[in-house]
């Protein structure tokens, strides 16, 4: 036989050079790689956001400060809301069920690869578009005008007398096309759980995060449509001259309340289910037992999902309505505390007797569980109708919201981060530097998120762009200015550990965790096919019984 | 977690239908919106013409109908590999389709010429015309699609296996017909 030079098939490569492997991540329909690229956008974003916020809390560090003029005050404040929800939440929330999901339920990829693909561009470019308005968008003064009319953007200041130029155009059209994108991916998500899922994983034993995927995935299919016929609305206002907001031709601004809320409170739980299958997953591995009450939980995520769709105007208690539209908003707003801290007693509960490793992961979702629960209470005070007309719109309900998405769903999304990083990059992170993110966003979140409630109490109204001295306002804010340097440097660390652990980490291995989902079965970082052949699952935990066959799961189940 | 051997009899849901089912839920989202606007702001013009300029469109009403029938035919025809009876049945689904447009358009120039009702000209014009020219939008991107796959016979690459990718295009189809259907309640029962 002659020798030619054939060379392994599984040799290490020449690496390819740098404009190729930029084309394949463009290119790219990959659930892994659009879930990653999903959650660097949503990474880069959460660091221009956070730039917002800073110049928000250097303004008010001090009565009468002059940090920016009110106008990039008011700039500021639309900006970091929207981004943050838009360009940074639902990002991140759809790049790890991008990359989870199929992973866990034993799939190839998502159901419609080439769908996934272009909501993820429709995403990216609505970003970009809307950070546009920084340079192309003129309004009310002059060239290069972010908009500036909040991030709810009550009617009738977006009409034309009142948001002159095109600023509060990008705002409209950034976020319809950013729906469209979120709508996608969400069809995209309830296809792949419903149709893909691999032989024996029935409804009953896909894993918690799956679950609540799915029902987040329904929910933006429900709540981000309003939102997106409520921009074709304001677009027919704005270009065509109709009258829908229009209050001079009978149009109504409270209609625009209405719409605008009936996906702004669904869109806190897409936020927040994403978070509590995080905590469902790691709460669990790190205290080495079953999830406690696996159907209850289940049951309470479509109950949230259900009750979510019919709390929306408790968001607008202060505007007036009548006393039976605001009593059945303050019973529903009361009744959703009831499946969530359904949730909260079996985290407890799983921890109870566990073998409790407290590492990165399990430092968070614990600071998380104590955080929710707080932010849930507020939430049950200004649900109750009176107590919101007293505090509506005030700093109590910023500091409220903030300890929502902050102190709970941020504090999750950095759990994940830690969970699954070596998975995705194959390499450990480092567990010191973890901690000093954790000790210093801990410290941050409390300075800035619990001081913010007392100014609120003493009646500070949001979005001011200064206040008078002597009003017993001064120090909360200085406080709470200190806190973001806390978050600030804690997040470095958190960046600085992403990027230094992707360089000089120890490779992690398939199961750093002895973990229980499919996930951990393949390699890390996982392959293009995923799995080499497909799996079968018996019971929840496949791989406790891959482990463990002398003892398995689905004995019990 | 061997390789699939029990796996003969799982069997999952269609990925196209619950994509499309889901999509209409979306869809259905959207319009739900839009027809709260219009009852909501039903006779509350406050200039202007009143609903009593608009005239419920029977004869294309029937049209629109009638083509949920043809498509329905036209895919059966398709399952059972007549290709022929699929064609046929598919160009008459764009024709009722295209002769509801065609309505459409002559009963807006009536409303802006005669009526002189256009979409800046009260609430009633604003609400009408969104709501019908987001159904009618939806209408012409089911022409274009059906379109598309009629060129696609035409150069006879539509065949027997295409008929459950052609179904679904069906399924879309005959949402916007049931959303037609509330939309003529709305329009031209409720809101006069």
């Amino acid at each position: 036989m002659a020798t030619t030079d054939v060379g392994w098939i599984d040799a290490p490569a020449k690496r390819r050079p740098l404009v190729d492997r930029l084309h394949g991540w463009v290119t790219t329909v990959d659930h892994k790689r659009l879930g990653i690229l999903y959650v660097s956008y949503g990474l880069l974003f959460l660091v221009i956001g956070g730039i917002e916020a800073t110049i928000l809390r250097l303004q008010l560090v001090r009565p009468h400060n002059g940090f920016v003029s009110p106008q990039v005050f008011n700039q500021m404040f639309t900006m970091h809301g929207t981004t943050m929800i838009f360009f940074v939440a639902m990002p991140l929330v759809f790049g790890f069920a991008n990359y989870l999901v199929p992973l866990m339920i034993g799939a190839r990829d998502m159901a419609f690869p080439r769908l996934n693909a272009f909501s993820f561009w429709l995403t990216a470019f609505s970003g970009l578009f809307l950070y546009f308005s920084f340079v192309g968008g003129f309004g009310l003064y002059g060239a290069g005008t972010a908009p500036d009319v909040g991030w709810f953007a009550y009617a009738p200041l977006t009409s034309k007398t009142f948001s002159p130029g095109h600023s509060t155009d990008y705002w409209t059209l950034a976020l319809l096309v950013s729906g469209f994108g979120s709508i996608g991916t969400a069809v995209n998500i309830v296809a792949t759980v419903v149709s893909m899922r691999c032989p024996g994983m029935t409804l009953g034993k896909m894993p918690l995060l799956v679950w609540l995927n799915l029902v987040m995935a329904g929910l933006v299919i429900l709540a981000v449509s309003p939102l997106t016929a409520a921009q074709l609305m304001l677009l027919v206002d704005r270009y065509l001259g109709g009258h829908f907001f229009d209050t001079q031709a009978g149009g109504s601004a409270v209609l625009w309340m209405h719409f605008f809320w009936v996906f702004g409170h669904p869109e806190v739980y897409v936020l927040v289910l994403p978070a509590f299958a995080f905590a469902s997953e790691i709460i669990p591995v790190f205290s080495r037992k079953a999830m406690f009450g696996y159907p209850v939980m289940v049951a309470a995520t479509v109950a949230i999902g259900f009750i979510s769709m019919s709390v929306w105007a408790h968001h607008m208690f202060t505007v007036g309505m009548t006393s039976a539209g605001n009593t059945f908003f303050v019973l529903t707003t009361m009744a959703i505390a009831v499946p969530t801290g359904i949730k909260i007693f079996n985290w407890l509960a799983t921890m109870w007797g566990g073998k409790i490793y407290f590492k990165a992961p399990m430092l968070f979702c614990i600071a998380f569980l104590f955080q929710f629960l707080l932010a849930g209470l507020t939430g049950v005070m200004l649900s109750s109708a009176p107590f919101d007309w007293q505090l509506g719109n005030s700093y109590f309900v910023v500091a409220h919201f903030h300890y929502v998405i902050v102190g709970g769903i941020l504090f999750c999304i950095f759990a994940a981060f830690y969970y699954w990083y070596p998975k995705v990059t194959g390499r450990m992170y480092s567990e010191a530097l973890a901690r000093v993110h954790f000790v210093l966003f801990v410290i941050g979140f409390h300075l800035t998120f619990d001081s913010m409630h007392v100014p609120g109490l003493l009646g500070m109204p949001r979005r001011i762009y200064t206040y008078e001295p002597g009003r017993g306002w001064d120090t909360w804010n200085f406080v709470v200015t200190v806190g973001v340097a806390f978050q600030a440097v804690g997040v470095l660390a958190f960046v600085f550990n992403l990027v230094l652990s992707y360089v000089r980490g120890r490779p992690a291995g398939n199961d750093p965790w002895d973990a229980w989902t499919l996930e951990w079965s393949t390699t890390s970082p996982p392959p293009e096919y995923n799995f080499a052949s497909v799996p079968v699952v018996k019971s929840r935990r496949p791989l406790w019984d891959l482990k463990h066959p002398e003892d398995p799961d689905w004995k019990y189940e | 977690m061997s390789t699939a051997t029990a796996s003969a009899a799982w069997e999952l849901p269609s990925r196209g239908k619950v994509g499309m089912f889901s999509l209409f839920a979306s869809e259905a989202a959207i319009f739900v919106i839009f027809i709260v606007a219009y009852l909501f702001y039903a006779g509350k013009s406050i200039s202007g013409p009143t609903a009593s300029v608009l005239h419920a469109p029977v004869l294309l009403t029937v049209c629109l109908l009638a083509s949920s029938l043809t498509i329905h035919r036209a895919v059966a025809a398709l399952r059972r590999g007549d290709v022929g009876a699929f064609a046929g049945f598919w160009v008459a689904t764009i024709v009722l389709g295209a002769v509801f447009l065609g309505g459409t358009a002559l009963e807006w120039r009536h409303l802006i010429r005669e009526e002189g009702l256009t979409i800046r000209t009260n609430l009633l014009g604003t609400t009408y015309y969104s709501l019908v020219g987001l159904h009618a939008f939806h209408v012409t991107v089911g022409v274009l699609a059906m379109a598309t796959v009629a060129l696609l016979t035409a150069g006879g690459h539509v065949k027997r296996e295409h008929a459950a990718r052609v179904d679904l295009l069906s399924l879309y189809w005959h949402f916007v017909d049931v959303v037609w259907i509330a939309v003529f309640l709305v329009v031209y029962v409720a809101g006069r």
